[in-house]
C-alpha cells in the first residue's frame, strides 16, 4: 500500500486519481439527481445549441444534452466495468490453464491464445455482437470476451515469469499442490501488473463500449450511454456540435482517467528510478579533422597508463554518489596489473574511467590521465579518439551481450580499420580475418561472415580480443574476461591474453573478482575496497605476504586446490560498504579483526615501502590476537 | 533449466540439415494456415451461433413463411452442419461468398467493390504512423537516453498516452468539427477528393503513430544502455555510427516484436473511422449489414479483414526475421 | 538416512539428450560432489531427481525406492543456485520455512521448528518475519538450506549454491554444509562447476561430460590421479595450478 501512495505523488497520477473518483462518484449520483431534468421534453427547444437553459443544448426532443450527458455515467461505467470484469475472468482462467493442467493441455490453450490475439479486439467485438445480438447485453458480453485473449496472454506472461523463479520450484520440491503454489507464490506475485492492467483495460472498454454504441451496435433507445449520445449527436453536429462533442467530452475523459492512472501505477510502482550505474553511450563529438600526433610525448618513458588521484562521481537521491575515491597507480609496457574486489569496489569503473567510457551522467576528475603519454582528460576530439581506438583494447565481461546481436561478426571487427585506418570495405575486412586467425578462430573466412549467435562463448570472446588487435594496442582493459565463462574456455582465453601480451609486449589491466585467476596471468595486483586501492602487491605474495587484512581474508575466503581441508574457510562478515553512505575512517574497519578506535576515525594513507608494495592500513602484516570466530559472531555481524 | 537452455544452442536440432529460412518459412506458413482455418470456421460457425432464425430475422416477422422457407432452402440452412460446412470450404475456393439477403447482389461483388477504399485508407494510414513514429521515437530516444532530458520524456510519454487512448472514432468526430465544421477547410464525407482522405488518413493514424513512438523510444532508450553499445563507443565510432548503425536496428527489432499488434489494429480501425466519414468502405458495410441483418456480407467481411489482419502479422513477422538474424531459430 | 542412487538415468528435451545413461550412488551420510561445465547435465540430473525434469529412462531411487516426487513427504529436498529467485519475495522467511515443514504439526510445533531451523544455519529466529529483500545473499542462501532442511529430507540436492554469492560470503557457507554434515550426518549431492569447492565439501567426486559421467570415486584419488582426459583437462584449467610464468 505504502508504494501505491507513491503513484499519488506526481502530478499526473494525482490528476488521474482525481478524474476517476469524480467519474466514479458521478456515476452514483448522476442519475439519483438528474433523471427529471435529463428526461424533460422542452417542445420550444428541438435541436437547440447551446443556451443559459441549457448548456450543451438539446436533441430532437427537445431534452437537455448536459443533463443527459451526467446521467450517462452510470450506464457506461456499469457497462464498462461489467465488460472488464468478463475479460479478466476469462482472461484468468485463460492464464493460468496452463499453469494449473500441465504441459500438453496447457500448450493447445497457448495457441488457441495466441491465434485470437492475433485479432484486434473491435473485429473479435463485432464479431461476438452479431453472435450475441446487437444492445447492450450483447456488447457487454463482446467487448468482455474480445478483451479476454489479451489478458489471457498477459496473465500467462507474467504466470511463466513467476513460474520460473526457482522458488516456486522449491514449493512443488516441498510438495506443494498446484493450486496452493498458484494462491499463495503465483497470484499475490502477479496481481500488482494485474491490477494495472484491468485499470487501463476498464479504460479501453469504456472507449470500446462508446464505439459499439455509436455504430449503433451498442444501447439501444430509450437506454442511453455516451456511445449512443454520441452516435445521435453526431447526425446533427453542423446543427449543434455540442450534442456530439460533449459525450464525446467525456467519454475521453474517463478513459484517459482510467488509462492515465493505471500507466502513471505502473511507472511509479515498477520502475526504481534512481541507484544503479547505468552504462550510457558518451558523447562522441564530431570534431573537425585534426592533425593526428601518433606516439608524441611519451618516448623516453615506458609508462602505458598513468593515473593519479583519479576519482569517478555520480549524482545520487541524497547527494553526489563516489564509487572511486582516488585511485593512483601506473602501468609499465607489457606489464600485467590485475585489480580485484568484491562487487561494488569500484574495479568495473576504474577500468571504465581510464578507458573514457564512463556514463555521461558521471564525472571523471583525475591528477592525471595519460595513454602513452597523451592527457585523457581533455576534450574528446578526433585525435583522441583516433588514440583510445587503435591503441587501447577493451575486453568485457559478457561476450554474448557486447556484440551487437544483427552483425556480422567481420563487419565488427571490420569497422575499426574502416573508421580508424580509413581501409575500405574489402580491405578492412581482409584484416578482420586476418585477425580472427590470429585470435585462434578455425576457418575465419567464414566465421567472419557468421552472427554473433552461431559463435560459442569462448569463441566470442577471441573474436572480441581480436576487435582490440585491429589496431596495434599498447594496453587491453579485460574486465572480468572469464567470469562468463566455463573453466577450460577460461584458460584459452587467458593464455590467448598472455599470448598477445608476449608476442607485442602489450600492457595488460584485467579486473577480476577471482584471487586464483589474477595470480596467475598478473605480475602486480591492485586490491580495491570501497573505491581505494587498499594494497599493491606482486601477485607471487597474495597467498603469502599479504599485509592488508582484507587481502589477506580474501584469498582465504575462497578454497583453492591447495587449502587445509581441516580448517573451516576464512569467512569476512558484514557487507561491502554502499558507496553512497562510506564510513568516516578506514572503510574496512567495520569488517575487519585488527581494527582499533584509529581505523575507525582515520583513514589510513596508501603507503609506500622501499621495494614500491604500497599498503592502507594502520596495522599491516598483523595478525588477529584470537583467530576468528567462523560462524558464531557471524549471525550477528551479519544482522546488522 | 538452466543446464537443458545452455544445451540447445550448441547442440543440433531436428531438421538442422534443412536451411534455417526454409525451416522458418515452413513453420510461419503452417500457422497461417492454423490461424486461416480457425478463422474460416468461426466465420462459418457465426451464423449457426446467432440465437433463432437468420433467415426469420433478417426478412423480419412479417415475411411470409413460404419466403422464409425458400431463402433457407437456396442458402442450404437446411443441410447437415457439416455438409454446410463443405459447401462453405467449396465456395470460397471458388470465390463464391453468396448472395446478399437483403440487396440480393453476390456478395463477392460487394466486398470487390468495397475493398479497393478501405485498403486504400489502411495501407496510407499505415505509412503515415510508421513514417512519423520511427523518426520521432528515435530522435526522442536519443534525446532522452538515460540522464538526459527527463522533462523532454515526461511531457513526450504524457502525451504520447494521451494521444494513444483517444479512439479514433472520437478523434474522427473531433477532427469533423474542428476542421469540418469550424474551419470548412476539408470534406468530412465520402473518398471523391484527394484532400477527402485528409482527415481519415489523420483519426486512423495518429493514435497508433503515437503508441508506436513511444515504443522505438523506451526501446531505444535500452538498447543504448546495451553492451555492445559499450563496445561501438569503445571502438571510438562516431556518434552517428553509433546510433544508426548500432543501436537502430535493433530498436527496430523489438519495436516491432510489441509493435506489430498495433499495425494489425489499424486494419480494423478502418471500421470505426470509416463510419465517421462515411466512407465508402468495407466497414460502413459490415455496421450497415449488422443492422440489417444481412449475415451472409457479413460473414464474408469479417473474413476479409480477418485475413488483412493475419496477413499483416506475417509481414510483420518476416520483416523481423529479415531484421534479426536471431529470430529464425528463435521461433519455437 | 539413505541412499539415493540414480541407475542408469536418461533425460531429454525435443531432441536433445541433457543426461545420457548416468549411474551413480550418494551413499548415507556422504556428501558426493558433481563437476562439469555449463550444459554438462549436472543441474538437469538434480532437477530430475527432484521431478522437475522428465526422467525418459532408468530410474531414481532412494533407500530403494523410487523417489516420491506426489504428495507431501518429500524426503529428497532441494537448494537452487540463486537465493534471490528461490524466496518468494513476498513471504517471510519464516512462512517460507514453515511451508516446507510436512503438514501434521500444530501451530506452535511449526513456530518452534522454523526457530530450531534458523538458530541451525546461524540465522537469529527472531527474524522470522523478515522479508527477504532484507537479507543479503549469504543470509537468503542459509534459509534456502533452512527450508530445504524442513522437509525432513533424507538426502540434500544442492545445485551450484554458492556460485551466485560474493567471494566473502561464499566460505561462511561452505563451512555450514561442512558443519550440517558432520552434526547431522546429512547426505548431500552437491553441484558445482568448482573442483577446489568441491573437493572441499565432497567426499566422493563423479566428473560430468556432455551428459555422461566419465569417471568417478574418492575426492582426493580423482584429483591426484586423474583416469579420464576430460578431468585431467578440468584439474589444468584450475587457475594457478600451473607454474606462474
Amino acid at each position: 500500500m505504502q508504494r501505491w501512495k507513491s503513484v499519488l505523488r506526481t502530478p499526473l497520477g494525482l490528476t488521474a486519481t482525481i478524474l476517476t473518483l469524480a467519474v466514479l462518484v458521478l456515476a452514483v449520483v448522476a442519475p439519483m439527481l438528474w433523471t427529471g431534468d435529463a428526461d424533460a421534453v422542452d417542445t420550444d427547444n428541438i435541436l437547440s445549441g447551446p443556451s443559459a437553459e441549457h448548456w450543451a443544448g438539446t436533441d430532437n426532443l427537445g431534452r437537455d444534452i448536459f443533463f443527459r450527458t451526467l446521467v450517462a455515467t452510470r450506464l457506461s461505467v456499469e457497462l464498462a466495468l461489467a465488460a472488464t470484469a468478463i475479460a479478466v475472468a476469462v482472461g484468468l482462467v485463460l492464464g493460468t490453464a496452463s499453469f494449473l493442467l500441465g504441459r500438453r493441455s496447457g500448450r493447445l490453450v497457448t495457441a488457441g491464445i495466441n491465434i485470437a490475439v492475433a485479432f484486434p479486439g473491435i473485429l473479435l467485438a463485432l464479431f461476438f455482437a452479431v453472435v450475441f445480438g446487437v444492445g447492450a447485453t450483447g456488447a457487454v458480453l463482446a467487448i468482455g470476451i474480445a478483451g479476454a485473449p489479451m489478458f489471457g496472454r498477459l496473465t500467462q506472461t507474467l504466470v511463466a515469469g513467476v513460474e520460473a523463479r526457482d522458488y516456486v520450484a522449491a514449493a512443488r520440491v516441498a510438495g506443494v499442490g498446484r493450486v496452493r503454489i498458484l494462491l499463495r507464490h503465483v497470484l499475490p506475485n502477479i496481481a500488482e501488473p494485474l491490477v494495472i492492467n484491468a485499470t487501463i483495460g476498464a479504460g479501453g472498454a469504456l472507449l470500446s463500449f462508446a464505439g459499439l454504441s455509436f455504430l449503433g451496435l451498442g444501447v439501444q433507445q430509450p437506454s442511453y450511454d455516451w456511445g449512443r449520445l454520441l452516435f445521435d449527436g453526431i447526425t446533427s453536429i453542423y446543427v449543434n456540435p455540442a450534442a456530439a462533442l460533449a459525450p464525446g467530452a467525456a467519454v475521453l475523459l474517463a478513459g484517459l482517467a482510467l488509462n492515465l492512472l493505471g500507466e502513471s501505477a505502473a511507472k511509479a510502482l515498477g520502475v526504481g528510478v534512481v541507484g544503479g550505474i547505468p552504462a550510457l553511450p558518451a558523447v562522441a563529438r564530431v570534431a573537425p579533422a585534426e592533425p593526428v600526433a601518433e606516439g608524441a610525448g611519451h618516448e623516453g618513458s615506458d609508462l602505458v597508463l598513468d593515473v593519479r588521484d583519479l576519482e569517478v562521481t555520480f549524482p545520487g537521491p541524497t547527494g553526489p554518489i563516489r564509487p572511486v575515491r582516488g585511485v593512483t597507480f601506473a602501468v609499465r609496457r607489457g606489464e600485467a596489473v590485475g585489480i580485484v574486489g568484491e562487487s561494488g569496489s569500484g574495479k568495473s569503473l576504474t577500468a571504465l574511467a581510464v578507458s573514457r567510457l564512463v556514463a555521461e551522467t558521471g564525472r571523471v576528475d583525475a591528477e592525471r590521465l595519460e595513454l602513452l603519454g597523451h592527457d585523457l582528460r581533455g576534450p574528446d576530439t578526433r585525435a583522441q579518439r583516433r588514440l583510445l581506438g587503435t591503441s587501447l583494447a577493451m575486453v568485457f565481461q559478457d561476450p554474448m551481450t557486447s556484440f551487437n546481436p544483427t552483425r556480422r561478426i567481420g563487419g565488427q571487427l571490420a569497422e575499426v580499420s574502416r573508421h580508424h585506418h580509413g581501409l575500405d570495405r574489402r580491405a578492412a575486412l581482409g584484416r578482420a580475418v586476418d585477425r580472427l586467425r590470429a585470435v585462434r578462430i578455425s576457418d575465419p573466412e567464414r566465421r567472419a561472415r557468421q552472427y554473433p549467435h552461431e559463435f560459442s562463448g569462448g569463441m566470442r570472446q577471441r573474436a572480441m580480443i581480436g576487435m582490440g588487435l585491429m589496431g596495434s594496442p599498447a594496453l587491453v582493459v579485460a574486465d572480468e574476461p572469464t567470469t562468463a565463462l566455463d573453466v577450460t574456455v577460461q584458460q584459452q582465453v587467458l593464455d590467448l591474453l598472455a599470448a598477445i601480451r608476449e608476442q607485442d609486449d602489450v600492457a595488460l589491466v584485467l579486473i577480476s573478482h577471482d584471487v586464483a585467476v589474477v595470480a596467475q596471468v598478473c605480475d602486480r595486483v591492485l586490491v580495491m575496497y570501497a573505491g581505494r586501492i587498499v594494497e599493491d602487491l606482486p601477485a607471487a605474495d597474495l597467498h603469502t605476504a599479504a599485509r592488508h587484512p582484507y587481502t589477506r581474508a580474501l584469498a582465504a575466503a575462497v578454497p583453492d586446490m591447495e587449502t587445509d581441508l581441516d580448517q573451516p574457510l576464512a569467512v569476512i562478515p558484514g557487507r561491502p560498504v554502499d558507496p553512497a553512505d562510506v564510513p568516516v575512517g578506514c572503510a574496512y574497519a567495520a569488517r575487519c579483526p585488527l581494527a582499533t578506535a584509529r581505523c575507525r576515525e582515520q583513514d589510513p594513507p596508501l603507503e609506500i615501502d622501499a621495494a614500491g608494495r604500497r599498503v592502507a592500513c594502520w596495522h599491516p602484516g598483523e595478525s588477529p590476537e584470537s583467530g576468528i570466530d567462523e560462524l558464531g559472531s557471524l549471525a550477528e555481524v551479519e544482522a546488522s | 533449466m538452466a543446464s537443458a537452455s545452455s544445451v540447445a544452442p550448441a547442440t543440433p536440432r531436428v531438421g538442422a540439415g534443412v536451411h534455417p529460412w526454409v525451416r522458418f518459412g515452413v513453420r510461419r506458413l503452417g500457422r497461417l494456415l492454423v490461424s486461416l482455418w480457425v478463422l474460416v470456421t468461426a466465420s462459418f460457425l457465426m451464423i449457426h451461433l446467432i440465437p433463432g432464425d437468420p433467415v426469420r430475422g433478417a426478412l423480419g416477422p412479417t415475411a411470409p413463411a413460404s419466403l422464409v422457407a425458400a431463402k433457407r432452402e437456396a442458402m442450404g440452412l437446411d443441410d447437415p452442419i457439416l455438409v454446410q460446412y463443405w459447401h462453405y470450404l467449396q465456395g470460397l475456393f471458388t470465390g463464391d461468398l453468396g448472395t446478399s439477403l437483403i440487396s440480393q447482389l453476390p456478395v463477392s461483388q460487394i466486398v470487390s467493390q468495397r475493398l479497393p477504399a478501405t485498403l486504400q485508407l489502411a495501407l496510407l494510414a499505415f505509412l503515415v504512423a510508421v513514417a512519423v513514429a520511427v523518426p520521432v521515437g528515435v530522435s526522442l530516444g536519443v534525446l532522452t537516453r538515460a540522464g538526459h532530458g527527463r522533462r523532454t520524456e515526461l511531457v513526450f510519454t504524457t502525451g504520447s498516452v494521451v494521444l494513444g487512448t483517444v479512439p479514433d472514432f472520437l478523434l474522427g468526430v473531433g477532427l469533423v468539427y474542428v476542421f469540418g465544421v469550424q474551419l470548412d477547410w476539408l470534406p468530412v464525407a465520402g473518398n471523391d477528393s484527394a484532400s477527402a482522405y485528409v482527415l481519415p488518413v489523420l483519426a486512423l493514424a495518429i493514435g497508433p503513430a503515437a503508441i508506436l513512438a513511444r515504443i522505438v523510444r523506451v526501446e531505444m532508450v535500452a538498447v543504448l544502455e546495451a553492451d555492445f553499445v559499450r563496445t561501438a563507443r569503445a571502438k571510438r565510432l562516431p556518434r552517428r555510427t553509433i546510433y544508426l548503425g548500432h543501436a537502430l536496428p535493433n530498436a527496430l527489432t523489438a519495436s516491432l516484436t510489441l509493435g506489430g499488434l498495433f499495425l494489425s489494429s489499424m486494419v480494423a480501425g478502418t471500421v470505426l473511422v470509416e463510419n465517421v466519414f462515411a466512407w465508402p468502405g468495407l466497414g460502413s458495410t459490415i455496421v450497415s449489414s449488422i443492422l440489417t441483418k444481412d449475415y451472409q456480407v457479413v460473414q464474408a467481411v469479417v473474413l476479409v479483414y480477418g485475413v488483412g489482419v493475419l496477413l499483416v502479422n506475417t509481414l510483420v513477422d518476416v520483416a523481423l526475421a529479415l531484421l534479426d538474424p536471431r529470430s529464425t531459430i528463435r521461433e519455437d | 538416512m539413505t541412499s539415493l542412487r540414480f541407475d542408469d538415468v536418461t533425460v531429454r528435451y525435443g531432441t536433445t539428450t541433457a543426461v545420457d545413461g548416468v549411474s551413480l550412488t550418494v551413499p548415507s551420510g556422504q556428501v558426493v560432489g558433481l563437476v562439469g561445465e555449463s550444459g554438462s547435465g549436472k543441474s538437469t540430473l538434480a532437477r530430475a531427481a527432484v521431478g522437475l525434469a522428465p526422467v525418459h529412462g532408468g530410474s531414481i531411487l532412494l533407500g530403494g525406492e523410487p523417489v516420491p516426487t506426489r504428495g507431501r513427504h518429500r524426503p529428497l529436498q532441494m537448494v537452487f543456485q540463486d537465493p534471490y529467485s528461490s524466496l518468494d519475495p513476498r513471504m517471510s522467511i519464516g512462512e517460507s520455512i514453515a511451508e516446507a515443514i510436512p503438514p501434521g504439526s500444530s501451530r506452535a510445533e511449526r513456530r518452534a521448528e522454523v526457530e530450531r531451523l534458523l538458530e541451525l544455519v546461524h540465522l537469529d529466529p527472531g527474524r522470522s518475519a523478515a522479508l527477504p529483500a532484507r537479507l543479503s545473499g549469504g543470509q537468503r542462501q542459509r534459509v534456502a538450506l533452512a527450508r530445504a532442511l524442513a522437509g525432513r529430507p533424507e538426502v540434500v540436492v544442492a545445485d551450484e549454491i554458492t556460485s551466485a554469492l560474493d567471494v566473502s560470503i561464499q566460505g561462511a557457507v561452505l563451512n555450514l554444509v561442512r558443519e550440517l554434515q558432520a552434526e547431522l550426518g546429512l547426505s548431500m549431492l552437491f553441484i558445482s562447476h568448482n573442483l577446489a569447492v568441491v573437493r572441499y565439501v565432497a567426499s566422493h567426486v563423479a566428473v560430468m561430460h556432455q551428459g555422461r559421467i566419465v569417471e568417478q570415486g574418492p575426492t582426493d584419488r580423482v584429483l591426484a590421479q586423474p583416469d579420464h582426459d576430460y578431468t585431467r583437462a578440468l584439474l589444468a584449467a584450475v587457475p594457478g595450478r600451473r607454474s606462474t610464468s
